[in-house]
């Protein structure tokens, strides 16, 4: 009676699945909800990739452009056919706004997440293996950085960057990097301690390797494995970060670029006036693209995480246990 | 870990000592950013409107030309006494900004964490008591939709929607220009005033005042609430305690309800006291948004005028705050959780 109506394929091709076969086959094996989420958001992220990187050809104005063919926009038209987003109070043509704001975005988050593992994954990895007064002081120092809200951290800096160098895209950058690293520093140092007693290390460290070694050879490359996951979210953070950011009239400068933030800081006093075009889409954006990286995030995270990972190995079926057969097998 | 030697008691003294070297990390790192950036400050918040021969003068009378160590000795000195310095451009003691701007934001992150403890919990609970269901998805969807909405522009919605289309909510402000003339002030936070003064009509006025901002920051917060809920329903139905009560032949309801949601809103208290910081973060946009006088448009108000001093004393009361507020959550936990000790 019993009969198992699949086979568990996902296994055999996982040990079997060499380089990029491999990398993706958790990705295949998902299924439901996890699945959904991981497509959902690769999707819209990919959809702002390529806003960003072809701007110049989507947007059918430059960002602060608010004439063409020798006249000016009007100022607060509504959306229609000339302007499918409508214009600011400006002239400036909304869509094009939204579509250069993604090019800030991207640009500033994966400069903040480059800088940001830059820091922490070395400090982690460091501090974690040595972990003698050094690791002591850091982890108090990235501690009390944890506990300033993030965005009160980022204001301070850029606030601090925006009096003496001019701000803008590394300005905004590095604002949000210095709220991230802490966080980086954490896991990975947590990570490397646990690591540091395993057999493999210890067999490292009895073969006479040095420490740099020991780290770049065997630490590294086992801990970096939750940092893909830590990333994506972060991602998406800092993209709320930067809006904030924005929103308060720091980081990066209007003239300088298109910011999502700003401009629905803009649009607040549109709203009194029942204009809900200036605001409802450079802020739409920036609900798709952080809910995309978050869903990215999530649906990675589920499929990576054993902890939360279902496979997809089909449903084993047993069929309804006949009297008198539990003896029989 | 060794629960029958360390009592409660050693456990909140060993808490509160740690938070000493805490605290001085943080007023450290705090000096150091402010003075680290060159120029001098005096000029930078009055630079243009005032001779340098007064600049000069003021800069002596604040203390900003004497060698940096004794200026942080002075600073931590001064802290230590509770006088947290006055603003550069309007001479204003940083504690007279917490008294009279604190009661606002105090009003607003109270109302806000209640909206997001009902709706993080609420759903949270939900969603993970059906997984995978559609009450999951919609739960989850709207967990990621909350997380992934920037406070301002909820609240830009929101003004849009219920001030100025619907007409039902005031946009702007912590009450009416009337309230605040004839409401007599005790604590800055108008609800308590109106109802120390027995002035309903006041009390009405400043609950519609605060419908709005409270709802939009809390939902925001309660996005993150969500999540974290929701896993700890799924870990806990998981538990062997929760299998034990089930072989036990109790039912599925009663399961669910006092055994899998009451250990899984233990860790809630936790959860919230994390989400401290991000709810002051949350403040000073919503406050920014909503015209609110709270200490977070104080802040950004300083920042504009490049009030060094300012933006120091309210960027410690910041991180002073979320100190206090962990160390009580932890103390709330320990006191809860017997395992929980050094």
């Amino acid at each position: 009676m019993a009969v198992a109506t699949a086979t568990p394929r996902g296994i055999r091709r996982r040990l079997v699945g060499p380089g990029l076969r491999r990398l993706w086959s958790p990705v295949a094996e998902t299924q439901g909800l996890a699945r959904v989420m991981f497509v959902t958001g690769a999707t819209i992220t990919l959809f702002f990739l390529v806003l960003a990187f072809f701007a110049r050809w989507i947007a059918p104005y430059g960002f602060t452009q608010y004439q063409a063919h020798g006249h000016r926009f009007a100022q607060l038209a509504h959306p229609s056919a000339h302007h499918l987003m409508g214009t600011t109070v400006e002239s400036d043509d909304v869509l094009s706004r939204v579509v250069w704001g993604a090019q800030t975005e991207l640009k500033v988050v994966f400069l903040a997440l480059v800088l940001s593992l830059l820091a922490g994954v070395p400090l982690g990895l460091v501090s974690g293996y040595f972990s003698g007064w050094l690791d002591r002081i850091l982890v108090l120092v990235m501690d009390a950085l944890f506990a300033f809200p993030p965005l009160l951290l980022a204001i301070v800096i850029a606030f601090l960057l925006g009096s003496t160098v001019s701000s803008g895209v590394v300005t905004a950058a590095i604002a949000i990097t210095a709220t991230y690293v802490p966080q980086y520093f954490r896991v990975v140092r947590n990570h490397v301690i646990s690591v540091r007693e395993e057999t493999y290390v210890e067999a490292a460290r009895a073969l006479g390797a040095r420490p740099f070694t020991i780290i770049s050879r065997y630490v590294f490359f086992n801990v970096v494995q939750n940092v893909p996951v830590i990333a994506t979210l972060n991602a998406a953070d800092a993209i709320l970060t930067l809006a904030g950011l924005g929103f308060l009239g720091y980081g990066v400068q209007p003239t300088q670029a298109a910011e999502w933030g700003y401009d629905v800081q803009r649009a607040l006093s549109d709203a009194t006036n029942g204009i809900w075009w200036t605001g409802l889409f450079p802020g739409l954006a920036i609900v798709l693209l952080v809910a995309g990286l978050t869903l990215l995030g999530e649906g990675l995270n589920e499929t990576l995480n054993p902890v939360l990972r279902r496979r997809r190995f089909g449903r084993i079926d047993f069929g309804p246990i006949a009297p008198g057969e539990e003896e029989r097998t | 870990m060794s629960g029958s030697s360390t009592s409660l008691k050693t456990y909140a003294l060993t808490r509160l000592a740690l938070v000493v070297p805490m605290v001085l990390i943080l007023l450290t790192l705090v000096f150091l950013l402010m003075r680290v950036a060159p120029g001098n400050p005096i000029a930078a918040a009055l630079g243009g409107h005032v001779a340098p021969s007064v600049i000069k003068q003021i800069t002596h009378q604040l203390g900003y030309d004497k060698p940096l160590y004794v200026q942080y000795g002075n600073y931590l000195w001064g802290i230590l006494h509770g006088n947290l310095g006055k603003t550069i451009t309007d001479r204003r003691p940083v504690s007279s900004i917490i008294v009279e701007n604190g009661g606002a934001t105090l009003e607003l992150t109270v109302a806000a964490g209640l909206v997001a403890i009902v709706v993080g919990v609420v759903v949270g609970l939900l969603a993970g008591r059906f997984r995978d269901s559609w009450i999951d998805v919609g739960g989850r969807l709207f967990g990621i939709v909350a997380y992934a909405m920037p406070v301002f522009f909820l609240g830009f919605l929101g003004q849009l929607l219920f001030g100025v289309w619907l007409g039902w909510l005031p946009t702007s402000g912590q009450a009416s220009p009337i309230t605040q003339a004839f409401l007599p002030i005790h604590t800055h936070i108008l609800i308590i005033d109106a109802i120390w003064a027995h002035n309903w009509g006041a009390l009405w006025d400043v609950i519609k005042h605060l419908i709005l901002p409270a709802t939009t920051l809390g939902i925001v917060i309660g996005g993150v609430f969500i999540r974290l809920v929701r896993v700890n329903v799924i870990r806990s139905l998981k538990d062997d305690y929760v299998e034990a009560a089930r072989a036990r032949g109790i039912g599925e309801r009663s399961v669910v309800y006092r055994h899998a949601f009451r250990n899984a809103l233990v860790p809630v208290v936790t959860i919230v006291g994390l989400q401290m910081a991000l709810l002051l973060g949350g403040a000073i946009l919503t406050e920014e948004t909503f015209n609110w006088p709270g200490i977070g448009s104080t802040l950004v108000t300083y920042l504009e005028n490049r009030d060094y001093a300012g933006v120091q004393g309210i960027v410690v009361v910041f991180a002073l705050a979320v100190v206090v507020a962990s160390l009580v959550i932890d103390f709330v936990n320990a006191f809860v959780d017997p395992r929980i000790r050094y």
